[in-house]
């Protein structure tokens, strides 16, 4: 793990100003609805360092995509309660001024969006969209920043892309779009990537092509990146971290050895228990997580995970009453009661087996 | 493109001679079913039988309704000649018919009304636009606000109030009593451009707020809808100014639909706006329209409809082609 933040910390540096490149302490993002107050995300921390990469996971509704939104500032002001803090290369955002964002937004940090039919704008050409992005923080010319959306459509591997520029995002293809998103999210070269559910909308042959190209660039830039998918193949991938929400909380947060190989939490196992495999044998069912989740204005007490948790109140645990954190881990952060011991145990005799 | 203008512009020219066809048959087959008979229309309630019929043969009345009709068109290609009682008149190219009533052709009586209008058709088009989309486009970013309600009162009020009580509380106002407008006759633009922008003041701000409602409205609704789209969002990752984001972003969507029935509605107005003429007494084609109906005046009520029925062609043809233009996923083919 290694630490590039292009300011050097001061030595004895402020408690309260954060270390990682990318640092988000007790985010909490809260929309006030007629029924009440939507915690879409409630008490998230986190860090990430340039280079590495950070797979959240979740159902929908978990709060992936909320968070990601938070981190560039993207929620309205008026609707969107945000509190905590977000540090990016010692700056603080949630506090900072919505301009002092806007000119980190698309500069400094960038996001890739799901589904890029809808995300490109039909009206203006691909190469209109990208040098827009481009010239928003760079005083230069049209031409420099056309042969420079050129030179990133080239670098993302759209072929004749002297000629694709002028194109309109409905004459490319799906996976053909994508990339161009990533050209246009690249463009000023930014130090945090978001990319939110990258491969969703895209057929199965070009994910893989997709989530290549965003490692490629990755080490090409040394950029930090946070992929938030549902899809746990694509953070076997790509992620070196595992963060798993649940109900707007992270429940279980580990490198991806960890998650992948001896996960602790419950619903970490539901997730695993609901990939199909295809090198093992056919079996007869896969094994949904029960229920649906939970509804982020009333959440469940204790641990939000208890209505649809197999190991309720195991051996006299308070699920129901005492909200879980993240210490109840070993090596790793575990929201469980469980005792760890207990937790490796049924991982490995029952879980596992049936994986 | 080019093949695609070509077609267009045969099928609008298709459509106007249809629309010819039916004008007239409406225009002389209706009083023939009805009973009365188009050549004493021409000649008034005086005149004896034989008067009638002497004038029927004169224009041709006697003749069936389709040889009638290839005369009407053959006028408008070539002109025609009228035998109108002891003089021949000659009516030229583009023959839309002669009043009798008027003694004068129906093509020049148009165009010498068409510049009153267009003056006020454009004029309240001008305002209905700007004041339609900035309205919408600031009731949809203040959503809920008073500026938002006010601003769909006031289009409520606009669609709902009828010209004939909004012109004619305006003139009360503002000419009668504030006498901050003109009254009287209406002046060139050329000959007096004051005078000419206070006769139609009042006219174009009555005419715009009918028209300036439905695209408030629209305006508002498509911004809302457009602002929720995800290409907005985009644009605000980008880094963008929120000005830029709606300014050019969300306008450019929004924008598609306006145009859109701005054409139509301009198309029609082209061909008289009938009660806003009335009522701030404009001699434009809407009041030529209804003096031609009040005195059953029937070349001058045909010419008029033709008249229209061409803007409104025409209209839908240049937003057809426009729309490809605004839109790039639209191709035309």
């Amino acid at each position: 793990m290694t630490v590039l933040t292009n300011q050097p910390q001061p030595s004895g540096a402020d408690a309260t100003q954060g270390t990682a490149f990318l640092d988000v302490r007790d985010l909490r993002i809260h929309f006030a609805t007629d029924d009440g107050v939507v915690k879409a995300v409630d008490g998230l921390t986190f860090a990430l360092e340039r280079g590495e990469t950070l797979g959240i996971v979740g159902e929908s509704g978990s709060g992936k995509s909320v968070t990601s939104l938070g981190i560039l500032g993207l929620h309205r002001r008026g609707s969107a309660r945000v509190s905590g803090e977000v540090w990016l290369d010692g700056e603080e955002l949630v506090g900072a001024s919505p301009e002092r964002v806007r000119l980190l937004r698309g500069d400094k940090m960038s996001m890739i969006f799901q589904d890029p039919l809808t995300a490109m704008h039909p009206y203006y050409t691909i190469g209109a969209q990208i040098i827009e992005a481009y010239r928003v923080h760079h005083k230069t010319s049209r031409g420099e920043a056309r042969k420079r959306a050129i030179d990133m459509l080239d670098r993302v591997g759209i072929p004749q892309p002297a000629k694709r520029v002028d194109d309109y995002p409905h004459q490319f293809s799906g996976g053909m779009r994508q990339r161009a998103m990533i050209a246009m999210s690249l463009v000023n070269n930014p130090a945090l990537l978001i990319a939110d559910e990258p491969t969703t909308a895209l057929d199965v042959t070009v994910q893989a092509q997709i989530l290549d190209l965003i490692r490629d660039l990755q080490n090409e830039y040394h950029s930090a990146v946070i992929i938030i998918t549902h899809d746990l193949g694509v953070v076997a991938e790509l992620a070196d971290d595992i963060l798993v929400m649940y109900g707007g909380k992270c429940v279980e947060h580990g490198t991806a050895q960890t998650i992948f190989r001896r996960p602790e939490h419950p619903y970490a196992w539901g997730l695993l228990s609901s990939v199909p495999r295809v090198d093992q044998d056919v079996r007869d069912r896969l094994l949904p997580i029960k229920g649906s989740p939970p509804s982020l204005i009333n959440l469940p007490s204790g641990c939000s995970f208890h209505p649809r948790c197999p190991y309720l109140e195991r051996d006299g645990i308070p699920c129901k009453t005492v909200e879980p954190d993240l210490s109840e881990g070993s090596d790793h952060g575990v929201a469980c009661h469980i005792p760890p011991a207990e937790r490796q145990r049924i991982f490995l005799h029952d879980i596992k087996p049936a994986l | 493109m080019v093949n695609y203008i070509l077609r267009r512009l045969v099928t609008s020219a298709l459509l106007l001679l249809v629309v010819s066809m039916v004008t007239f048959a409406i225009f002389f087959l209706i009083p023939k079913a009805a009973g009365s008979d188009p050549a004493e229309l021409f000649v008034g309630r005086t005149a004896t039988p034989a008067d009638v019929a002497a004038t029927r043969v004169k224009l041709g009345l006697d003749q069936p309704i389709p040889v009638q009709y290839g005369r009407f068109l053959k006028g408008l290609f070539v002109g025609r000649d009228f035998n109108a009682g002891p003089s021949v008149t000659h009516c030229a190219a583009p023959c839309f018919g002669h009043s009798f009533r008027n003694d004068q052709d129906v093509w020049p009586l148009l165009l010498d009304r068409l510049p009153v209008t267009v003056s006020l058709a454009l004029g309240a088009a001008v305002i209905w636009l700007v004041g339609g989309i900035l309205g919408g486009v600031l009731s949809a970013l203040k959503r809920g606000s008073i500026l938002d309600r006010t601003a769909m009162v006031i289009a409520l009020a606009g669609v709902s109030l009828p010209v004939y009580f909004t012109g004619l509380l305006a003139q009360l106002i503002f000419v009668h009593s504030l006498r901050w407008f003109r009254g009287g006759e209406y002046v060139g633009l050329l000959d007096d451009p004051m005078g000419w922008a206070s006769k139609l003041f009042l006219g174009w701000i009555t005419l715009a707020l009918v028209f300036a409602a439905n695209y408030t409205r629209l305006t508002r609704a498509t911004m809302l809808e457009t602002v929720g789209e995800d290409y907005i969002r985009t644009a605000r990752a980008k880094g963008l100014r929120e000005r830029t984001v709606i300014g050019k972003h969300a306008m450019r969507a929004v924008l598609t639909p306006i145009v859109t029935i701005f054409g139509l509605d301009l198309g029609g107005l082209l061909g008289g706006a009938i009660l806003t003429e009335s009522v701030f007494s404009l001699p434009g084609i809407g009041r030529l329209s209804i003096d031609a109906v009040n005195q059953k005046d029937l070349p001058i009520i045909l010419g008029v409809t033709l008249f229209a029925a061409f803007f409104i062609i025409a209209a839908n043809f240049v937003v057809d082609l426009l729309y490809a233009v605004i839109d790039p996923r639209v191709r035309l083919s």
